[in-house]
This record gives structure tokens, sequence and C-alpha cells, in this order.
């Protein structure tokens, strides 16, 4: 009430009211209020100043880049090497040179029209097996689009990709959706969404049922550079370190946004200049070091849980490739960048290269396994392409828990009319269960 | 006082006051609902109380429940959430910063997570900027995953509707906007034993609810309410009033306007009307409104919200289909105009008892 009344009836009644209080605790109030040490609003109490001075962002240097091997995979501090068994690194290595020959072929299916659209990861791929090798399995994942790479280390297998892509019978999502917007209970990673951005609450109130429920495990949340734009970015970053959620944000700043660079999408020292400004821990690394997105996203994972806080990891790479099957890069950008990406800096190379050096992988076994990785892809998707779809009453399931009557009659309606044009639907490419 | 004495004095003619906004006569006259005494013990409840005690309930028996939105923690703009941050712990009712869409993206992490979350938006007028989460996301989250991820579990709730002062932004009932969006469920309710029942059985629901709550009934409304747990059906009518000549379908506090239309209509014109609150509005029971409709021949519409594409044009369509040939008038509908809803003049917007009993009288009339 005192507030409200001081505002009200002016200073004259401040004493009439303060009579009320105990002269002890006056004085202390009065301490508290001295304005001489620091300022005492509520909402910040740094320090002051009498110099008139506007900070310029652009006469500080960006928040560095965290790399450990340059870009001829040579380790440069070697108490940065994560130790990886040959094993470890060789799959690291496999999944991601299979997730490249997947994207090569299915990309071109869409082409040629067996798919209707594709979307490839060319470029970004050590950011998937970097991070997802530093999570548990049971960590919850919410993507945006192009994270393939974290489904396949988790073992998503060639024929659950192509089923999806392909929109088959064995579709885990019954044909819903577009190619490429996987999802998988049992590895934890929630379906992809084409919105962009909503993932980013919803991780953030995932990872805080998770906090509540004790289960040690933490949520994993990618997006990209032309994301973080959206409110959704600003709401989950605010929220997740208000209320303490254990949860990785891992943005992939690949340069673009479909045409849209980097530079027209901010003007701020990236996703990670915001970190500090949430009350974030963050960092910056090179999303094109396998080992560096590891190291960064382990330590990140141990931060989170142990001191049940959110952390901002901003992987820097390049898409190589174009936004998607309907997108055409070269009226954006030159070939010729794309090329020196493709050719300089990519995390296939530099990880192989890593390899040799260490004496893992020689010239044959890359031949050996360009191949095998080769007839895999191929069978999976000719597997694939052979099955039927679901069943088309499948068009009336999953809207609810239970099937309302509404949606029970509209069904019934399109059985009778599909019964009567059945020369009109393509039923002979729909299963009849 | 001596301020107010000054204002007094020196603001107004001949020392009257215009008439407080207190004292502005209310639109309705609130009708409680009884419960038989199989029902156990009650309480005197009014709306607030009612959903509180709800929620108090769901947090008392699921442990994954946790109540979030701006301000719940010290009990919320309308008091609904009193006593349950003490009760449950600050990590199960605990504020949110002031984002909608955040609210709503939390809340459908955490329902996905396998927590029952139980989120508040401060007036209906402010979730539109959580309608992408609810829409693009909540909505279509098990249909879009071939059923295997749903947030099922989220519950969002929103104090809506005139309250005689609320203005452009503090007034409006947006059911119609979500009844277009396969997936969720919208729910009504008219008064507090409804509304304890409903609220529960729409936190326990499979299906992610939006449960809005009119915010002239919070203290106005006021029922004896069983204090035992219990739930109240979804997707069902109540048939209040018995009929046979008109039939009047309406939700929340309209229900009330509508009751006593009846009592005119029946006093002035010697109709007998049949009363249904939807309570429902999506799913909607259509099979109890058709059934009505195809005995009294008539059907009168009312609610807040503007008239086109009001849920009342959705009411319309789908029971002139159903009952063409019962018809003996054109449905008719008595609603808010095509307009934003205006503060001055909310008497002349609102679908008052002399709107819809003069739309009675062109209907009996036809």
């Amino acid at each position: 009430m005192l507030p409200i009344r001081l505002a009200c009836y002016g200073i004259r009644s401040v004493a009439v009211s303060c009579k009320r209080i105990n002269i002890g605790s006056l004085s202390q109030v009065a301490r508290e209020f001295s304005s001489d040490e620091r300022p005492q609003f509520p909402g910040s109490r740094s320090q002051w100043t009498e110099k008139l001075e506007f900070i310029r962002p652009d006469l500080y240097d960006g928040i560095p880049v965290y790399r450990v091997m340059d870009r001829k995979g040579k380790v440069i501090d070697p108490s940065q090497d994560p130790q990886l068994s040959q094993e470890t690194v060789i799959k690291m290595y496999k999944c991601m040179t299979q997730l490249n020959t997947m994207d090569r072929i299915l990309y071109e299916s869409q082409r040629q029209g067996r798919i209707s659209f594709y979307m490839t990861n060319y470029g970004e791929e050590g950011t998937h097996i970097g991070s997802a090798a530093a999570l548990d399995p049971k960590d919850l994942i919410f993507g945006q689009y192009r994270e393939a790479g974290t489904l396949m280390w988790r073992g998503f297998t060639l024929d659950q990709f192509m089923n999806q892509c392909y929109g088959n019978v064995d579709d885990g999502g019954k044909g819903k959706q577009m190619p490429v917007h996987y999802g998988s209970k049992e590895l934890n990673f929630v379906t992809i969404s084409s919105p962009l951005g909503t993932q980013m609450p919803q991780a953030v109130g995932a990872a805080y049922a998770y906090k509540r429920s004790q289960n040690g495990l933490c949520v994993m949340c990618y997006f990209g550079e032309g994301t973080s734009s959206e409110g959704d970015a600003h709401a989950a970053l605010n929220f997740s370190a208000t209320l303490d959620c254990p949860v990785i944000f891992f943005c992939r700043n690949n340069g673009y946004a479909i045409s849209t660079p980097s530079k027209e999408q901010y003007r701020g020292d990236g996703i990670a200049g915001r970190g500090p400004a949430y009350g974030m821990l963050t960092i910056r690394v090179d999303g094109n070091d396998v080992f560096a997105v590891y190291n960064a996203t382990l330590k990140a994972r141990q931060v989170a849980l142990s001191e049940m806080r959110p952390v901002l990891i901003e992987a820097m790479t390049y898409r190589i490739g174009h936004h998607s099957t309907s997108d055409d890069s070269t009226a954006y950008r030159s070939v010729d960048e794309v090329r020196y990406w493709d050719e300089r800096d990519t995390p296939i190379a530099r990880l192989r290269h890593y390899l040799v050096q260490k004496g893992w992988w020689q010239d044959s076994q890359e031949k050996e396994w360009k191949e095998d990785c080769k007839r895999q892809v191929m069978t999976a998707f000719a597997r694939a392409e052979k099955k039927l779809k679901p069943n088309w009453k499948e068009v009336f399931t999953d809207v609810y828990h239970e099937m309302p009557s509404h949606i029970r009659e509209q069904m019934k309606q399109m059985e009778e009319h599909v019964q009567k044009y059945a020369e009109h639907y393509p039923l002979k490419n729909f299963s009849k269960d | 006082m001596a301020l107010r004495n000054f204002i007094k004095r020196n603001l107004f003619l001949n020392n009257k006051c215009p008439l407080r906004i207190s004292q502005r006569l209310s639109h309705f006259t609130f009708v409680p609902d009884t419960v038989s005494a199989s029902e156990g013990e009650t309480q005197r409840m009014n709306l607030f109380q009612a959903i509180n005690n709800s929620l108090d309930i769901a947090l008392t028996q699921d442990p994954t429940a946790v109540i979030f939105g701006e301000d719940v923690a010290f009990g919320g703009v309308f008091r609904c959430t009193v006593g349950l941050q003490e009760k449950h712990g600050k990590s199960r009712v605990f504020n949110t910063p002031l984002c909608e869409q955040g609210i709503a993206g939390f809340g459908i992490g955490a329902a996905t997570a396998g927590a029952t979350a139980i989120a508040e938006i401060q007036f209906a007028d402010y979730i539109l900027p959580a309608f992408d989460q609810i829409c693009n996301e909540a909505a279509k989250y098990r249909y879009r995953s071939g059923g295997i991820y749903d947030c099922g579990s989220l519950t969002i709730r929103a104090p809506c509707s005139a309250v005689g002062h609320g203005a452009v932004y503090h007034s409006q009932s947006p059911e119609a906007f979500f009844a277009h969006c396969p997936g969720l469920k919208v729910v009504v309710p008219r008064g507090p034993i409804k509304a304890k029942g409903l609220l529960l059985s729409c936190i326990r629901d499979k299906n992610p609810c939006l449960f809005f709550e009119p915010k002239i009934l919070y203290r106005s409304a006021v029922e004896q309410v069983p204090v035992k747990e219990y739930t109240m059906p979804l997707s069902k009518a109540d048939i209040l009033v018995e009929g046979d000549d008109i039939t009047l379908v309406g939700w929340g506090t309209q229900v009330h306007v509508l009751r006593e239309v009846c009592q005119l209509a029946k006093d002035q014109l010697n109709v007998s009307c049949e009363l249904i609150d939807l309570v429902t509005i999506l799913p909607w029971d259509k099979e109890t409104i058709a059934q009505s409709v195809k005995k009294t021949g008539r059907l009168l519409i009312a609610h807040e919200a503007p008239l086109t594409s009001g849920f009342g044009a959705e009411i319309a369509a789908s029971i002139q289909h159903e009952c063409f040939l019962n018809l003996e008038a054109p449905i008719e509908r008595v609603t808010g105009f095509d307009t934003p809803f205006p503060h001055m003049f909310e008497p002349f917007y609102m679908p008052d008892k002399w709107r819809c009993l003069e739309a009675v009288k062109k209907l009996v009339n036809y």
C-alpha cells in the first residue's frame, strides 16, 4: 500500500505514514536507499558513471572461434584433442560420409521426380556428428531441418530415412509430412516441423520437465542463424535462462538463410553475441571442426546438467548446398565462393586428414567405403521406392488421441465417394490395410 | 482524503458523480447451477475460487503438473492461482517472462517431455502471439509425427469476453479462431460448478485444450460447488431449459443472457424456448443441437464475438444442412458487430437480451 499512497498524496503524507515505522528500520532503509555507492534499481545495480558514453558494438572484437584442428586436420593444441578411440573417430567419419552419399542420391531422386522435395546437409556434417557424439543417446533433440546427421549417428537407418522421404507404408510419420521431416521416439528426436524456431521454446519446456523429473538428461536444440531472428528464439533464450533449464542451444551459422546472407540477418556479433545478454554461458566454435564441436558440446552438457542452466553454442560453418531442391543458389552467390569452401574447408576433409595422419585410414579403405556406402544407399533407396503408400484413410487418423464423431463422419463420406469414383483416385499406389 | 474531496467538489457538477464504473448496469443476471445432494458436501465458491480448487486438485494428484504464465506466482491478476505456489512449491507454480509465444511453446515442450503443463495467458486478447505455437504446433503435433509425439497434456487457460469496461483489448472472445484448427479442444464454462469439472477434464484430456474463462463471471458467478474431485464431459452440450418453439444456443456469459430471454419470451410472447449451453466449441456437440432444432424448427445463436465467421456461422451452416426440412425460419445469429470491441459503447455492442428477444420475435413470426 505504501508506494501507492506516496504517489497519490505527495511528500506531505510520507511523514505521516512514516510515523508508524520504527526509527531503526527507517535509517536502515535510508542507508539502503543511499545513492552514493551503487545504483539500487531492482532491474540492475551495476556502477555509476558520469561519462556520457554510448557502447559502440563495432569497436569490440567478436567472440573468438574455438577450434582444435587446422584445415589440414592437424591438432593445434594437443591438450584439446579429445583423444577419441580409432573406432569412434572412424564411426564419425563413416557417418558423415554416409550422410553425404545419402544426400547426393536423394537430391538426385528429387530431380528425377521420385520424391517431392529434399534438403542436403553438405558442409555441415561436422556440426551434426560432433555434437550428437557428445550427447547421451537419451537426451531429447529438437531440430530445425538440417540435422539429419544427428539421427544417423543415433542409428536411424537408411531405410527409415528413405521411407520418410517416400512417405511410404513404413514411414514412421505415416506419410503426413514432406521429406526430411524426420522423427523418432526410440532415438529421442522430436519430429521436425516446418515453421522455423518453434522448436526453441519447446526445447526449453522439455528441459524444464526433465529437470523436474531428475532424469539426468538434457535437451539439445538446433537452429540456424536465420531462425535466430524469429521471436520464438528470443523467447526461448530468455525463458531458458530465467527458468534455469538444462538445454543446449546449438546454432548452425552457415552463412545463409535461403538467399539471405548473414550480414542481412543481423548487425551484431552473430548469435553468440546475444548469449551473455540473456545471462547465458556462451561459446562460438568452428563448426567444420568435428573435435571442436564435440568438445564444446560435451562441456556444455556437463555444465547444463551440473549447474542446471542453459548453454549457447554458435557453430560457424558454410552451407555448401542449395537451401533445398526448390532453390538454385547460383542466383544469389558465386560458384567460386561455394567452390572455395568445398575445396578448402569441409568437416569431412579435415577429419579424413586427421585419420590419415593418425594412420587410421588408407586410400584403399576410402575407395572401398565409398563404393560400399553407395551400394547400401542405393539398395535402401530401391526398397523404399517399391513400397506402397499408407492407406489413404490415414488422412483422418491422429488428429486427436481418439477420433471424434465429426471426423469419423467425414471419413465415411469420403469412403463412399472414393468407392463411387474409384477410377479417379490413385488407389493402386496406396495400401489397402 | 483531501484530494478525493477536491476531485468530488470541483470536477462534478452539483456534487453528482457520473455513474461509477462499478455501478454500470450489468447486461445479464447470473443464474447459479445447483447440484443434487448425492454430490456430497458443497462449498460456496465463485468462478475464480472454483478454478483455483480445480488447479489445486490437479497439482495434488499429478506430481508432474505445473502451472506457469505471467504473474501466476503471487496468485494471478484474477486470483485464480492464489495459494498454489505456497502449497505446491516454486518449481511447480512459477512466473515466466512476459511472452505469450514463449509460454505456449514452453508448455508444448513440457507436455511433450511428460509433464502436465497448465499455462495461463493473462487475457485472451493476448493469445494471438501464441497462435503459431497453438495452431501450427500444438494442434498438429500428434498428426504430423504419425502419433509418436504429442502434447496432449497441455492446457492453456485465458480470461475472455466482456467485463463492462474492458474495451478493445480486455474483452475479446477468440474461440472462433481456434475452432478452425483441427487437433485442439476449446471449452467455455458458464459458472463455477461447470468450470471446476471441465477444467479438470481438460487437464486430463489427452489433447491440447484451450479453456476460456469469462472474466466477468470470476466474482459475480457464485455457486455451491461440490468439494470433491469431479470431471464434466467435454463435447457434450447442456440443455438448461426445455422448450418447444425455438432453440437458443450460447456459451459462457451469454448463457445467462439467454436465460432471461427465455423468461421474457415466455412472459411477453408466450413462446417456449429451449436453452442450450454448447460448453465445448471444438469438437462441438452437433447432435444435441440438431435434435433440438428438429423439435423446435427454429434456431437462434448468440455470441459476443463478431458476426462474420464467428462460431455461430459454423453452427448455422451445419444445422441448416442437418435440419433443412425441419426449419420454420432462417437461422438467426445475434452477435457482436463486425467491429473491434469498443469502450464507451459496450452497451450498444453486446448481443443483449433486447436484441435477442427481438430476434426471437422475428423468428416465431416468420
